[in-house]
């Protein structure tokens, strides 16, 4: 293959990338941006989502498009209910300190990492895509269905944005997210607007794995690269920013697809680590966050 | 706190260390293997504490600290040859030299910040071993060879793979450390770090230079973190890349918590609690990692001040 074929399918592979890391991210955003709890968990809740999805689609017979729509719509709904048991349980009793918080949802992590390796085991499972159908470029076939995860993903990127920016309860959260003492006296309550917060959350989270578990197998480890990516975005794009976070992941998302492709992963996240620890060091509003208040 | 009782404090922990040392002689040879290498993990807990507990900076990448020690030493004998004085020295100062850097770049952020940029520095040096290696092993890790971990003391030669040998080393180790923790908690500069802790903006109002002041804790606490791994591959002669992983970064962090941040014995009870918890969990379940999980989260939720801090509150308020 030439160079230009080669770099478009790179680029290609990276808007894939790109449009599940954009999802994942934004939970993690909102849940930051929203509550101010750095959720270390969030990893686990995306490889919940892809491994309810295999357990789901397994568990119903029948054509694969099937079982795939069953667990788009179930898995997220699991993985948002034991959020939400969580953040009842534990990050509410804590008043949401963000050190203590911090601490807490490791000792999530190694809860659920560990369930899962128990009840599901180590292997990795796949899941068959719901279609198989190949676009037919000039230089070479595509997946239809890893085109369709990045229109997904953006309609549920626009549906989010719309639901923040022109719903009620979108302004309930941005005024939580502003000043959660004054939103409080004026009636709202921050403590459910949280409790739900926290599960849509770890939900965009499942979604997106749930998404990408056709094309990359379930696992009880795959959290981890999704949680340092994510972390990345959200840093980059600014904390709490939900436009920055969407830029910052077609950024990350491309750039790590095409330097994956010509580079070694291993010199590709680090180079990309020490980026975003020196954007955090010399920047922490992030790159197109305003300055904190 | 422990105005009135120096005495009673260094009384407290001469102690302790004669009690571990009497323990030498008593304990079955699986608990003296395992309380060498408890005493060895003290020390990095005690060094995490300095900066967790009198500073309130809460990190996440000790990791890299414990093993800039460890990999230095190991390099240090494997690769150029090193005896082990030298190569325990290089450890040390690899840690160093490495804290200064990291303090320098991750003191310029606090809170919540300062956290995710020491576990990202932590996880670019964890990858970096990762990369290269040609050199470290990769996650196979290196293995000091047994005649390397020699000690020569002119006429007569200490081996450290000898287990009273290696308990006495690290005996030795973990008291100088618990000594000088306990020297500088009790100095004017354990108390300006506290200050610091309490409350920064009126440190800095009262004249004090709170960012070196900050600095040579990050440098002190990686520097015994550093001691720790160097002693860990001198002692045990492993070196690898899951000593450097994310774990043990959270793990010191679990062990202060449990054993109570900001004492000086709390690090040695935490450790000593929780290994014995997960060695006498594996022993049913491969599923250590949940107990772990289970752990942090019942600490923060009932028991933020852990087993000392607590004992300090409710009855004895002269501990240091």
């Amino acid at each position: 293959m030439h160079f230009g074929p080669h770099l478009l399918l790179a680029a290609l592979e990276g808007l894939v990338t790109s449009a599940v890391l954009a999802l994942t991210a934004l939970g993690l955003s909102l849940v930051f941006g929203v509550m101010r709890v750095v959720n270390v968990a969030h990893g686990e809740f995306f490889m919940l989502g892809a491994v309810l999805a295999w357990a789901i689609s397994t568990a119903i017979p029948g054509h694969p498009t099937v079982g795939f729509l069953a667990a788009l719509v179930i898995a997220p709904l699991i993985v948002g209910a034991i959020a939400l048991v969580a953040e009842r349980l534990v990050l509410r009793r804590l008043n949401y300190n963000p050190e203590a918080t911090i601490v807490a949802t490791i000792g999530m992590l190694y809860i659920i990492q560990q369930l899962a390796l128990s009840f599901y085991g180590p292997e990795a499972r796949p899941v068959e895509p719901p279609f198989s159908y190949r676009i037919l470029l000039p230089w070479f076939g595509y997946s239809g269905y890893k085109l369709s995860i990045i229109a997904a993903s953006a309609l549920l990127l626009v549906l989010t944005w719309l639901v923040l920016t022109h719903t009620k309860i979108g302004l309930i959260m941005r005024a939580t997210q502003y000043d959660s003492e004054t939103a409080q006296a004026f009636g709202i309550p921050v403590d459910r607007v949280y409790a739900g917060v926290f599960a849509l959350g770890a939900m965009l989270a499942a979604i997106a794995a749930v998404l990408i578990v056709p094309i990359s197998q379930a696992h009880y480890l795959m959290g981890q690269d999704p949680l340092l990516l994510s972390f990345i975005v959200v840093i980059i794009g600014g904390l709490g920013s939900l436009r920055g976070t969407v830029v910052a992941a077609v950024l990350i998302g491309l750039s790590d697809g095409i330097i994956s492709v010509f580079f070694s992963p291993t010199l590709a996240k680090i180079i990309a680590t020490m980026l975003v620890a020196m954007v955090l060091v010399f920047r922490p509003q992030g790159l197109f966050g305003q300055a904190s208040r | 706190m422990s105005e009135a009782s120096p005495a009673k404090a260094y009384a407290l922990h001469l102690g302790v260390i004669a009690l571990l040392f009497a323990l030498s002689f008593v304990l079955p040879e699986y608990h003296h293997g395992l309380l060498a290498r408890i005493m060895v993990l003290a020390v990095f807990a005690m060094g995490y504490n300095m900066l967790f507990g009198y500073v309130g900076l809460l990190s996440l990448g000790h990791a890299m600290f414990f093993a800039a020690g460890l990999y230095g030493a190991g390099f240090a004998v494997i690769h150029l040859g090193w005896n082990v004085p030298l190569a325990f020295l290089a450890g040390i100062a690899c840690g160093a030299l490495l804290a200064l850097v990291i303090g320098l770049l991750a003191l310029r952020t606090t809170g919540v910040a300062f956290m995710i940029v020491t576990m990202m520095f932590a996880q670019v040096f964890y990858l970096v071993i990762l990369y290269f290696a040609a050199w470290t092993g990769g996650d196979q890790g290196l293995v000091v060879p047994q005649p390397a971990r020699v000690l020569n003391l002119g006429a007569t030669s200490l081996d450290l793979t000898n287990p009273t040998v290696r308990y006495m080393s690290a005996l030795a180790l973990f008291s100088i450390v618990l000594l000088i923790t306990l020297a500088v908690v009790r100095s004017r500069y354990g108390r300006v770090l506290v200050a610091v802790r309490e409350n920064e903006e009126r440190t800095k109002m009262l004249g004090y230079d709170t960012f070196s002041n900050k600095l040579i804790a990050v440098v002190v606490s990686g520097t015994i973190c550093a001691a720790s791994g160097a002693a860990y591959a001198l002692l045990f002669g492993y070196v690898g890349s899951s000593l450097a992983s994310v774990q043990y970064s959270i793990l010191p962090l679990l062990w202060v918590l449990l054993g109570g941040a900001a004492t000086t014995l709390g690090a040695l009870i935490g450790t000593v609690f929780m290994y014995y918890v997960i060695d006498i969990a594996s022993g049913y379940t491969s599923a250590y990692l949940l107990i772990v999980g289970i752990a942090l989260i019942l600490l923060v939720l009932f028991f933020p001040k852990g087993i000392l801090g607590t004992i300090r509150q409710r009855w004895l308020g002269w501990l240091p």
